[in-house]
């Protein structure tokens, strides 16, 4: 189901936390709402779940071209991952789970045994099979956010909103638990759009990037265009790792793995610039450069291993750039 | 015994705890049961069996439940809106649930007396609807409630304020309705603090002397509380009968915290 925001306004007092946001999130697709904390995207995310509420005006969110502005949270149908989880530590995890076919009015609650087989179902998707009379203090943060998941899939939502939800897992889980989640949303093909305040995550995981900044949208697309057509500087910059190089009175951004390196002998004054090495770090895959340019001004540069030993390089060696 | 320990200081502050529940608690109450001890058994068996003994106890443990009941439910709305609404003059009546703290019981005694008495300006009304507020049950009861109420408020509020509000929102996407979320989710969550806050209710109104005794008229058989007897005995210089008293009421007492306290640890789902 297709999510439209129209001219979405909102302020807290006098601040304004969104300024007239529109954006479409295409039928199926895992959309990046990325952005600095402060930029307005998570605010968006609660309005389009209805816990939020957007200010009067022509504003509105539709699903599916229906109108559910005026619809309050429990009515909308939407899955809500919230970034602590918010389990209910009282219940196990079966009955989290169960919660929302649990309140469901008599007519439309299914069976126990229906519940039931729905909890194992969805713990099974979630690969949690065997956890459900555990509590959710006994689980690892990874299982609690799949719980939440499973919890939040169990009223078979229109669409699924996660606010950063990897924002409080340790590096490597939320490396498996983001590449589980690309799998797991192909598989269930629910329309999806997550928070998320760190690019490398946004980049990976989703099919539309959308950059926020300020309560405004600065940019919209798939990950590779937003990497490699930043529509802004800001963009540029908070996009992955970039050398923001002064030439005059502009400013020229060159990402760190753009940059050639060649021995000083072979400079060619019309395109490439000679500098000096100051640093080098040398652990893991990629080597990173800090080189000074002969302007004085400094250059991080990213280069393979393999590179790095036919050059073989040392600190203060004189070296030229092309980029 | 010389194991090194990274927080310094264990000797001294054990030993600083030990020496002063000693002074304040071990040894007073040693000194009551030890003057209890001196009675006989069968004055023991006498004033604990005597009819006006037995009316005072059930009145004091009875009206006390009843007010910390009552305590829980009022102190937990009363918490509610001081943690959920942002309104002007909110400092000031959370300041005011510490009153009842601060206040001599006396003078909370002799106030509410003044006001629930059938010529009092609440009473008055009450009694037009042919209700009694003083010098009867009911009025023991509201002087134990004035007192045990700010004990269910300040253990609640801490919990309350820490509960934060996306577990309820995340039950409100789910579906649930303001009553299945208060129900389900937030009100099992409270269930421990509010045992806590029903215990120190309860526990405070069990020893209630002074704001009691002025609205509770004093009648023998009918109005009198456990700790007036004590007084009364007292006042007759039956040292031994008061502190046999004492020693019964500290034992009951004991033993409805402990199992209170029992089914609380049964129950405090966030005992890790």
């Amino acid at each position: 189901m297709s999510i439209s925001i129209q001219s979405i306004r909102k302020t807290f007092g006098t601040y304004k936390a969104l300024d007239d946001i529109s954006l479409e999130v295409p039928n199926g697709s895992l959309t990046a709402l990325l952005g600095p904390s402060g930029s307005g995207k998570t605010t968006l995310l609660r309005i389009v779940a209805g816990l939020e509420f957007a200010d009067d005006g022509p504003g509105k969110i539709l699903f599916h071209g229906e109108d559910v502005s005026g619809i309050p949270a429990g009515k909308r149908g939407v899955g809500f991952v919230f970034q602590h989880y918010a389990l209910f530590r009282h219940m196990t995890v079966a009955e989290n789970i169960a919660f929302g076919l649990s309140v469901l009015p008599r007519g439309q609650r299914p069976a126990k045994t229906g519940i039931r087989d729905r909890v194992l179902e969805l713990l099974r998707l979630v690969k949690l099979e065997g956890l459900e009379k555990r509590r959710p203090h006994e689980l690892s943060g990874g299982q609690r956010q799949r719980v939440a998941l499973a919890r939040a899939l169990a009223i078979r939502p229109k669409v699924l909103l996660l606010d950063e939800p990897f924002g409080a897992l340790d590096a490597q889980v939320r490396k498996d638990l983001r590449r589980w989640l690309r799998v797991f949303h192909d598989e269930i093909g629910l329309t999806t759009l997550f928070v998320t305040h760190d690019q490398e995550e946004a980049l990976e995981l989703a099919d539309q990037v959308v950059v926020m900044r300020n309560a405004r949208v600065e940019q919209v697309g798939k990950p590779q265009a937003v990497y490699d057509q930043p529509r802004s500087p800001f963009v540029y910059e908070f996009l992955g790792n970039v050398n923001k190089l002064h030439e005059g009175r502009d400013a020229r951004y060159v990402r760190p793995h753009e940059i050639e390196v060649l021995f000083a002998a072979e400079c060619d004054p019309a395109t490439d610039r000679l500098a000096r090495v100051q640093h080098l770090f040398s652990a893991g895959p990629v080597a990173t450069l800090s080189v000074r340019l002969d302007d004085g001004q400094f250059l991080d540069v990213e280069l393979s291993r393999k590179q790095l030993d036919e050059l073989a390089l040392d600190v203060d060696d004189e070296i030229a750039v092309r980029f | 015994m010389s194991k090194r320990r990274v927080i310094p200081g264990f000797g001294l502050s054990l030993g600083f705890t030990i020496t002063y529940l000693s002074l304040i608690i071990l040894i007073p109450l040693a000194a009551l049961f030890l003057k209890a001890g001196g009675a006989g058994w069968d004055e023991w068996a006498g004033l604990l069996t005597s009819p006006r003994v037995l009316a005072a106890a059930k009145l004091t443990f009875g009206a006390s439940a009843a007010a910390a009941g009552v305590s829980v439910v009022f102190g937990l709305l009363v918490t509610w809106v001081l943690v959920r609404y942002e309104f002007p003059g909110r400092r000031l009546l959370d300041a005011m649930v510490d009153l009842p703290f601060a206040l001599p019981t006396a003078v909370a005694g002799i106030t509410l007396c003044a006001i629930y008495a059938p010529n009092g300006w609440v009473g008055e009304w009450l009694a037009k609807w042919g209700i009694q507020a003083a010098y009867n049950w009911t009025g023991v009861f509201i002087a134990l409630t004035f007192i045990g109420f700010p004990f269910v408020v300040r253990t609640l509020q801490p919990v309350m304020e820490d509960l934060g509000r996306e577990i309820e929102e995340a039950a409100a996407t789910l579906g649930a309705n303001r009553w299945q979320v208060f129900s389900r989710v937030v009100l099992p969550l409270l269930v421990p603090a509010l045992i806590t806050g029903f215990t120190l209710a309860f526990a405070r109104a069990i020893g209630e002397y002074g704001s009691v005794i002025f609205i509770s008229g004093n009648l023998p058989m009918k109005t009198e509380i456990l700790p007036l007897l004590i007084v009364a005995q007292l006042e007759q210089f039956r040292y031994e009968g008061a502190a046999v008293i004492a020693a019964a009421m500290l034992i009951i007492s004991f033993l409805l915290l402990f199992l209170i306290n029992l089914l609380q640890r049964r129950l405090d789902w966030q005992n890790r």
